[in-house]
């Protein structure tokens, strides 16, 4: 348990002090947000209408951002294999550092999305369910991502090629998260979507630390 | 005789070399009876008129589009439980096949969509989750070039298969649960098989028939390159030594 809780402290020490961490993704969630009404033009009633989607899109995107930090520095500086020797297993540390990863930069998401919705000018009987869908959905993103993150690490600019492996795994999670916030907004039973979405989530959180943590160990071989 | 003594490369090498002149024979006549009888003897279908003889290639097409990713699944859990190089070597040949396939699907169904449905694309749940395998196809296939060692190449695109599976599958549902929620009922999606009579059918079982073939051919080809490719280099390296 000490340990589990030493290499959170130390993966989310490492999140917020070096370099932005945190901030970066919100900040990127912002702009991409900002970005959406000079594309399709300033009519309130369009942006209500797109606002779920964006406001999705948008999350899935800065969650995609920070990635490729995941394993990355860790492998270069042999971190990685000195975690890999101790007791913890690796399936465990890739799962504490997803979860990590979902704490700087989903959760951050969560908390700032109904803030944007204002802007996209969300209906109001929508604005919980996205708050929901995102708190439910994002932790999917995170553990995805560790695949992707874990598959590219020893590739040099393996950004681009993580963000192909990664975005089409998204696809049943962004579905889902938005059908949730659209039903809402257009007052339909919320259930079905919210439902699917979060067993998407946790089937994702069962399998991804095995699957990334399988790659790991073929990297370091 | 069982199954694995295939997976020593030289057997495969062998047995390939004597099969595969009579699979690329065979899949031409196949190919060359089931497109003719298709195309110029059968009779124009009373509500699609001539268009309904794309038929012939885009049924094929989409079944094998789907079937070479259920091939590479099946190739690469063999080489993650049994690590036979030449299972590996199957299915990275038959990625760009798949992928191929699949946009072969995609365009000549873009092209039969416009005359019958007014648009060459509709996101239709068939359509979208063809989108859908296609990038799959594109992610497998770049992160072989990606990596140099063959031997992790290997392990990691294993990987990506499987979950690549599990994922296209949820897909395919979750892409259906989206549609419906958009257009009541998808009416455009076709049954085609289903709705066929028997005019067009027996020439599309030989058009299939020569797709399996022509596709089987084309993934011995491949992965025999990728033999030959991967001794070149060994006895580079054992010259260089």
């Amino acid at each position: 348990m000490s340990a589990t809780l030493a290499v959170l402290t130390r993966e989310l020490r490492l999140a917020l002090r070096s370099g932005g961490g945190a901030g970066l993704g919100l900040a990127f969630f912002l702009i991409v947000v900002m970005l959406i009404p000079f594309g399709v033009g300033p009519v309130p009633s369009l942006l209500a209408q797109i606002a779920p989607g964006t406001l999705w899109i948008a999350a899935l995107l800065a969650c995609l951002l920070s990635l490729d930090r995941l394993f990355q520095a860790d492998f270069e500086d042999g971190t990685l294999d000195i975690l890999a020797l101790s007791p913890m297993p690796l399936e465990g540390l890739v799962a504490i550092k997803a979860f990590a990863h979902w704490i700087t930069t989903g959760l951050p998401l969560v908390v700032a999305a109904p803030i944007l919705g204002v802007t996209l000018n969300l209906p109001e009987s929508a604005y919980w369910w996205l708050v929901i869908s995102l708190a439910v959905g994002t932790p999917a993103l995170s553990f995805l991502g560790a695949i992707g993150a874990a598959l590219t690490v020893g590739i040099r600019r393996g950004g681009l090629l993580l963000s192909l492996l990664v975005l089409p795994l998204y696809i049943p999670t962004l579905i889902f998260g938005a059908k949730c916030v659209t039903a809402a907004s257009e007052g339909v039973e919320v259930m079905p979507a919210f439902l699917l979405l979060a067993g998407v989530t946790l089937l994702t959180l069962a399998l991804t630390p095995f699957a990334a943590a399988a790659a790991l160990r073929m990297h370091m071989r | 005789m069982s199954i694995w003594e295939f997976a020593n490369p030289v057997r495969f090498m062998r047995l390939t070399g004597k099969v595969l002149p009579w699979i690329t024979a065979l899949a031409i006549a196949c190919l060359a009876i089931g497109l003719i009888w298709g195309f110029f003897f059968t009779p124009e279908a009373i509500n699609f008129g001539s268009t309904v003889k794309i038929i012939y290639i885009h049924v094929p097409a989409a079944t094998f589009a789907i079937n070479a990713w259920a091939l590479m699944f099946v190739a690469s859990m063999i080489w993650l439980v049994r690590r036979h190089h030449v299972s590996a070597l199957v299915a990275r040949a038959a990625a760009p096949v798949g992928m191929v396939m699949t946009l072969i699907a995609l365009i000549t169904g873009a092209i039969w969509g416009e005359p019958m449905w007014g648009t060459y694309w509709e996101w239709d749940p068939r359509l979208t989750s063809f989108l859908v395998l296609f990038v799959f196809y594109l992610g497998y296939m770049a992160l072989w070039e990606a990596i140099d060692e063959p031997d992790k190449a290997a392990d990691l695109t294993s990987v990506l298969a499987m979950v690549g599976t599990v994922f296209a599958v949820i897909s395919r549902y979750a892409v259906n649960f989206w549609n419906q929620g958009l257009h009541q009922g998808a009416s455009l999606s076709l049954d085609k098989e289903e709705h066929v009579a028997d005019v067009y059918y027996i020439p599309l079982l030989f058009a299939l028939a020569g797709f399996f073939l022509l596709f089987l051919a084309l993934v011995f080809l491949r992965t025999r390159t990728e033999i030959r490719a991967r001794r070149i280099k060994a006895l580079q390296l054992q010259e260089a030594n």
